[in-house]
């Protein structure tokens, strides 16, 4: 296993109190795998990847542990996970686009970002990692304004990957692209696993369509749980939590007409995780609820690889 | 009921206004009485440009607009008709103001003198499935994307409106409540209202509309029948954002590769073709194309 998550546990601090934004998930990932992360906005998937990087100031472990490669990471202390940082893991943040330095061309920030990591630039090796995202060596005298939105975004994933980290985890990287640059980027993403670039990574999306195209596996989370996990195929053909069944049925496809078959949402929202209800967190939108579902559901490996949050499943 | 006819737009571009871009070029469709009309291009192409410029929000260059035959002109009458909503929900509303404001602000402009206003609001809000206990009297940030989204639509309803331009209004909203606005739509619809919808994805507008018109870089280059355009899609362009959807049940294909064309610089509406009843093709594989190549749009996109 690459990546091994237990239990894991992380709070906001808010003047309100604790937002329970991650509240016990465990999760496996293995050698070579692309996990596909998926669920509404608001379930925890941008913090669950931060956890595993870097914890801003509000964030709290609560509890539960990180082991990659062997190896426990110590993700509540700042210091002591930089050795990791782009080393053995290594994130690629929503909106990172904007967020690279405009005053600074890139192939200059490149060189910096390694010096700041102990690290001697390898031009060689550099030039074949942008010919493997087919981006010409030239974007490296440019600034990152003068690259288009696709250009940028796999700027990004070479910079976040130069020094083969173990586990990459990209956040909603392909959200504000086209569907053609959005193809290319994954696929890229994808090539980066199979040049062994990183040997594992977690793909955050709420495109379950996307992420059906790269991923080996799912993990859908629900309000701060797993609500489901399983190969990509299972998640999409026979998924087994009702959260999944919904959200899959939501989903429009090039074919699907109004006419022809009417789609429906999943009414109501998420709950607040700020006081998070009892019981299993779909209980007062799901169609399935009865009285058991007021005690919380275990996530099982109801077959292998299949694990499903629900007393129904 | 609208009608775009050669519609342009040349924006001024450069440090001094030196330089000119054809944002729009030369486009040609109508919307009819209850009807929904996608249109679908990759950002930049110019689908708002020409939503704006339907909303009389900006000029055209060249080409006209008009709206039950005659020459769109921006002003109370026509607002009454002819309202949009736009992609960010969150940015047509004040945060310091309860989200309801946008109904006062139409009470006042347009209906200053109605008795039975709640009511009328109430069934606005019926229609686009909200209850009254659950919006009014909120502020916006207590409210969701979708929520915020069908109150907009709400207020345009009040009016009594008989086209909406729809703009991306769905790509901020989550896959669980996307679907319900829609839906929505397509119920209204039912009721005789035209929607414009424009949209980068191809599968939502494919849900909604019985025509689509497809943009690249300002022209049509292939529009018609919803069931025509997506089920034998004829121009390069369209074949390659279709190959490039992702889908739930199948892996992403190759598009086939793009050969000839018509398209090169015959473009715009002048050049259209229809290739069959009801579907119209600005450059095809059709009998007769010897056109140069289209470059596939580049994965640098
Ligand atoms: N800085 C923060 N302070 C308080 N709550 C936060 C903060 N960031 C996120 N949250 C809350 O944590 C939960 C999970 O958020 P997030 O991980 O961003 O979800 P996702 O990425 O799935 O949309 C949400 O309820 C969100 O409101
Ligand atoms: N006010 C403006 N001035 C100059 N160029 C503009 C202006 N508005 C839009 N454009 C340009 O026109 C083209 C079409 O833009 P837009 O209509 O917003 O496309 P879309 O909505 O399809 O993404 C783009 O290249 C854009 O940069
Ligand atoms: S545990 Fe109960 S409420 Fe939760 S998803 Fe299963 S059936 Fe529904
Ligand atoms: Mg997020
Ligand atoms: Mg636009």
């Amino acid at each position: 296993m690459s990546l091994t998550v237990n239990g894991l546990q992380v709070y906001y601090r808010t003047l309100k109190g604790e937002v329970k934004a991650l509240d016990g998930v465990s999760f496996s990932v293995r050698d070579g795998e692309i996990l596909g992360l998926a669920g509404e906005s608001g379930c925890g998937k941008t913090t669950l990847g931060k956890s595993l990087i870097r914890m801003d100031g509000r964030m709290r472990h609560a509890g539960g542990t990180v082991e990659l490669d062997g190896e426990r990471l110590p993700i509540a202390d700042d210091a002591r996970m930089n050795p990791y940082r782009f080393h053995k893991v290594s994130l690629i943040p929503q909106y990172s686009m904007s967020a690279m330095n405009p005053t600074r061309k890139i192939g200059k920030m490149v060189g910096e970002l390694l010096r700041s990591r102990g690290v001697k630039l390898d031009r060689a090796d550099l030039e074949a990692r942008l010919a493997q995202v087919e981006l010409p060596r030239e974007v490296l005298d440019r600034y990152p304004i003068e690259l288009s939105g696709g250009m940028k975004q796999r700027m990004v994933m070479v910079i976040s990957t130069l020094l083969n980290p173990s586990l990459l985890v990209a956040d909603e990287i392909t959200s504000a692209l086209d569907v053609s640059t959005q193809k290319a980027v994954a696929r890229a993403l994808a090539g980066f696993r199979d040049t062994g670039f990183v040997k594992s990574m977690i793909f955050i999306t709420h495109d379950i369509s996307l992420t059906y195209q790269i991923a080996d596996s799912i993990m859908i989370m629900y309000a701060g749980k797993l609500a489901e996990k399983a190969p990509a195929r299972t998640i999409v053909t026979a998924p087994r939590h009702p959260y999944t069944r919904m959200l899959i049925d939501s989903l429009p496809e090039v074919g699907v007409r109004y006419g022809d078959k009417k789609l429906s949402g999943i009414p109501g929202s998420p709950p607040s995780l700020l006081d998070p209800p009892t019981g299993c967190r779909f209980r007062d939108r799901c169609p399935l609820a009865f009285d058991k579902c007021a005690e919380e559901p275990p996530a099982l490996e109801v077959e292998p690889d299949h694990f499903v949050a629900c007393w129904k499943a | 009921m609208l009608r775009l006819d050669g519609v342009t737009k040349v924006y001024k571009v450069g440090a001094f206004g030196g330089k000119t871009m054809t944002a729009v070029d030369r486009v040609s469709f109508d919307v009819g009485i209850g009807e929904v009309v996608s249109l679908i291009g990759e950002s930049g192409s110019g689908k708002s440009t020409i939503g704006r410029m339907i909303l009389g929000l900006v000029p055209s260059t060249a080409g006209s607009i008009t709206f039950d035959g005659v020459a769109v002109k921006p002003g109370k009458a026509y607002y009454r008709n002819v309202q949009g909503v736009f992609q960010d929900p969150f940015s047509s509303y004040n945060p310091v103001f309860k989200a309801d404001r946008v109904f006062q602000m139409i009470r006042q402009e347009y209906f200053p003198g109605v008795a039975d206003w709640d009511e009328r609001v109430e069934a606005a809000l019926a229609a686009v499935r909200l209850s009254p206990g659950q919006v009014l009297h909120k502020f916006p940030h207590q409210l969701s994307g979708g929520q915020l989204q069908r109150l907009l639509i709400a207020r345009a309803l009040l009016l009594d409106i008989k086209l909406l331009v729809a703009d991306e209004i769905t790509s901020m909203l989550d896959a669980s409540t996307r679907i319900d606005v829609l839906n929505l739509l397509a119920d209204l619809k039912s009721r005789g209202l035209g929607v414009l919808y424009i949209t980068h994805d191809l599968s939502l507008g494919n849900y909604l509309a019985e025509r689509t018109v497809v943009l690249r870089r300002g022209a049509v280059v292939e529009m018609g029948l919803t069931d025509l355009v997506f089920g034998g899609p004829l121009h390069p362009y369209t074949r390659q954002l279709l190959s490039a959807v992702p889908r739930l049940h199948a892996a992403w294909e190759d598009a086939d590769p793009v050969d000839t064309c018509l398209y090169h610089d015959k473009g715009g509406s002048g050049g259209l073709l229809e290739a069959e009843p009801g579907h119209f093709v600005a450059c095809a594989a059709l009998p007769g194309c010897r056109g140069a190549a289209v470059s596939p749009a580049s994965p640098s996109g």
